[in-house]
């Protein structure tokens, strides 16, 4: 078999070398929830099995040997950590955000790093276009008020408000911003975005601020990814911007929000409503909110089906393989977004003898 | 013409009330105590009555009624009218097709969504403070399943267009299969259920449709389907719903129309698999807004011997 050229301290292929050892900086949940195993072609280094503390951990002979990191959202991979971790290639992460992941430090390095693909767009896009119509429409409002014998008691249920027609404004176009345009479109919404840049090849409305956004728009739905200049970046300007009747939808980070002004617009009657499955402080939620009808509460379940984890185990073992395999990544993240999206406009697609990133 | 008797069957918006009492001598037939009293009194001058999903015209009150010209139901349904008797008197029908298409449509998505990913639960479970405790149960995602539609008119159709958005597989169940029409029909309702994920009510209530959904229809549909309901109560054997349900043998329901409303059978209430709603399909503001403005203009047409706008009779 003709073996093909390698840059210097390339992986070799998979099936031909000793399991890759990858650090896992979480129990693995995203396997557990839907029972299943770790792939056996793997040497998983498991940190909570260890007696030492994760300090330590890191610098014994078994870290200090690990390949890859597999990470989530939350369980951070710093610059201290990559310096101690000197054969580590590739980051894994089973998250759409990277802001728990020093990128630059990776960058310099050399190091690729995989997301989560597409495994979680859908789904994602579902839920944030079902919060946006049980808002509108007072799904769990009406279903709280016929449970409580209310129907029988007090009469007919409060009138919602018209999805269709409403202007939609979306918070990041990447691939789950796309996703939701393209279904609310279907329900007769007007869409118009902003983001860092225009995108080419879309015809919604672009606007280059949020505050311009929301004072055209009927409705944010919150898709962008968590950086330092998107954190608190649906202020209380913003918020006063999409009004009284406003209603706002996150399925992104709940920082992303102020989420102390949001709180007390809503129970001002300043803004009209929100769908929120995020939070500045989870799993707390501001008090306040619970007293509401015109909101509704979603215990960050965005990703959560069986059909979506399975794809991302499918995804975080393919890249893997691929890695490990001198392949190009399935989903490798590109230096320029913040979050794992490829969008409309770029591409992806790696050289064999690189290691997946453009 | 505020010498025009028009009876109103039951409350249904302050909005169209203040609008017919501009226009007509409105009477409000919820607030009379003593009916057949009432009637003979007044069935001099009641030309019109306005009827909705909960109440209309029946064979008894036409018969009331001699001078009845014409019934405006502020709804698209018109299974509480007696059109056989209004087709024999010549007594004209009217309804509110179009105006609330997108919103029926729109709720029978949000409860798609509401039923598969536990929208109404999780709500409940924050609000509960259960979160703090740990995490909610996977859920199950909405995209790509398959979705079957009774009924393929205006209301299916919305639904179906909006549903294809979501990568849903669409099938149908109609009387007759639709020409040229790209989604998969099957000639019966079971036929249906068995090959559909989530099955949704969209078809006029009629003798025919009554009771469509069975426990044969049910059975098909099993223990991981979903019923969606936006038509009418009677379009389902409640009873047969509410056993499988809780007795696991149908995967959940979204239902915003019930037998007996504003009744609803209590063995739903602690069942976490269902979305019931008090009967919102078109319950938005600008909806109602616009049903009532088509009553109004289909009376005004009507007493100025102009063409009615949405005549079904």
């Amino acid at each position: 078999m003709a073996s093909h050229a390698q840059n210097d301290g390339a992986p070799s292929p998979l099936h031909r070398r000793s399991p890759p050892r990858v650090l896992l900086l979480r129990k693995p949940h995203h396997f557990s929830l839907i029972n299943r195993p770790l792939p056996d072609n793997f040497h998983f280094l498991k940190p909570w099995e260890s007696p030492l503390p994760f300090d330590d951990f890191l610098s014994s002979p078994d870290a200090r040997a690990a390949e890859a990191i597999l990470t989530y959202g939350g369980a951070p991979v710093t610059a201290d950590m990559l310096r101690r971790l000197p054969e580590a290639r590739l980051v894994v992460t089973a998250s759409a955000g990277l802001n728990h992941i020093d990128l630059a430090e990776c960058r310099r390095r050399g190091i690729a790093i995989a997301c989560s693909g597409d495994a979680y767009t859908d789904a994602v896009a579902d839920l944030a276009v079902g919060l946006l119509i049980d808002v509108l429409r007072k799904l769990s409002a009406g279903d709280r008020y016929l449970r409580r014998g209310l129907w029988s008691s007090e009469g007919e249920f409060a009138l919602g408000s018209k999805l269709g027609g409403k202007r939609v404004g979306i918070v990041g176009l990447g691939r789950i911003g796309l996703e939701v345009a393209k279904r609310l479109e279907a329900f007769g919404c007007a869409i118009s975005y902003q983001s860092r840049k225009k995108k080419p090849y879309v015809s919604y409305a672009f606007y280059s601020n949020v505050y311009e956004l929301a004072t055209n728009c009927d409705a944010l739905v919150i898709c962008c990814g968590l950086t330092e200049e998107t954190h608190h970046m649906i202020n209380r300007e913003v918020l006063l911007a999409l009004g009284k009747e406003g209603v706002i939808v996150n399925v992104a980070r709940g920082s992303i929000i102020d989420e102390k002004e949001m709180v007390q617009l809503l129970v001002q009657g300043e803004l009209g409503g929100a769908g929120l499955d995020v939070f500045e402080n989870e799993p707390s939620v501001p008090e306040e909110l619970l007293a509401l009808d015109n909101v509704v509460l979603s215990p960050h379940t965005a990703v959560y089906t069986p059909e979506t984890l399975s794809d991302l185990c499918d995804l975080v073992v393919g890249n893997l393989e691929a890695f490990f395999s001198n392949k190009p990544l399935l989903s490798p993240v590109l230096y320029e977004r913040t979050g794992c999206s490829a969008g409309i406009g770029s591409v992806t697609t790696t050289k064999p003898d690189s290691v997946g990133f453009t | 013409m505020d010498s025009i008797g028009v009876l109103m069957a039951c409350p249904m918006s302050s909005y169209l009330e203040q609008e017919l009492e501009k226009r007509f001598h409105l009477f409000k037939f919820w607030q009379v105590t003593q009916k057949p009293q009432f009637l003979k009194e007044h069935s001099g001058s009641i030309r019109a009555v306005v009827g909705n999903a909960m109440a209309g015209a029946d064979a008894e009150l036409i018969e009331a009624l001699p001078k009845l010209e014409i019934v405006a139901s502020y709804s698209v349904g018109l299974d509480k009218v007696d059109l056989g008797k209004c087709r024999e008197k010549g007594i004209r029908v009217t309804n509110t097709p179009d105006v609330l298409t997108e919103d029926v449509a729109d709720l029978a998505i949000g409860l798609c969504l509401a039923v598969l990913r536990r929208i109404c639960a999780s709500d409940k479970y924050v609000r509960s403070g259960k979160w703090k405790k740990g995490d909610f149960k996977l859920t199950t995602k909405f995209t790509g399943k398959t979705v079957g539609i009774i009924g393929l008119g205006r209301i299916g159709t919305a639904v179906a267009k909006r549903a294809e958005a979501f990568d849903c597989p669409i099938s149908y169940y109609s009387r007759t299969m639709k020409p040229d029409c790209k989604y998969k029909y099957y000639p019966s309702v079971v036929e249906l259920a068995s090959n559909c994920h989530i099955l949704i009510v969209a078809c006029p209530l009629t003798l025919e449709t009554h009771h469509i959904i069975n426990r044969e229809v049910i059975d098909a549909l099993g223990p991981k389907g979903v019923l969606i309901n936006i038509g009418r109560g009677p379009h389902v054997d409640e009873p047969e719903l509410v056993s499988a349900l809780v007795e696991g043998r149908l995967g959940g329901a979204g239902l915003d129309v019930f037998e007996q409303e504003p009744e609803v059978p209590e063995e739903l209430f602690g069942l976490e698999n269902v979305v019931l709603l008090p009967h919102v399909g078109s319950g938005t503001v600008e909806t109602r807004n616009a049903m009532a403005d088509l009553v109004i203009g289909n009376l005004e047409a009507h007493f100025m011997n102009k063409p009615l706008l949405t005549p079904v009779v």
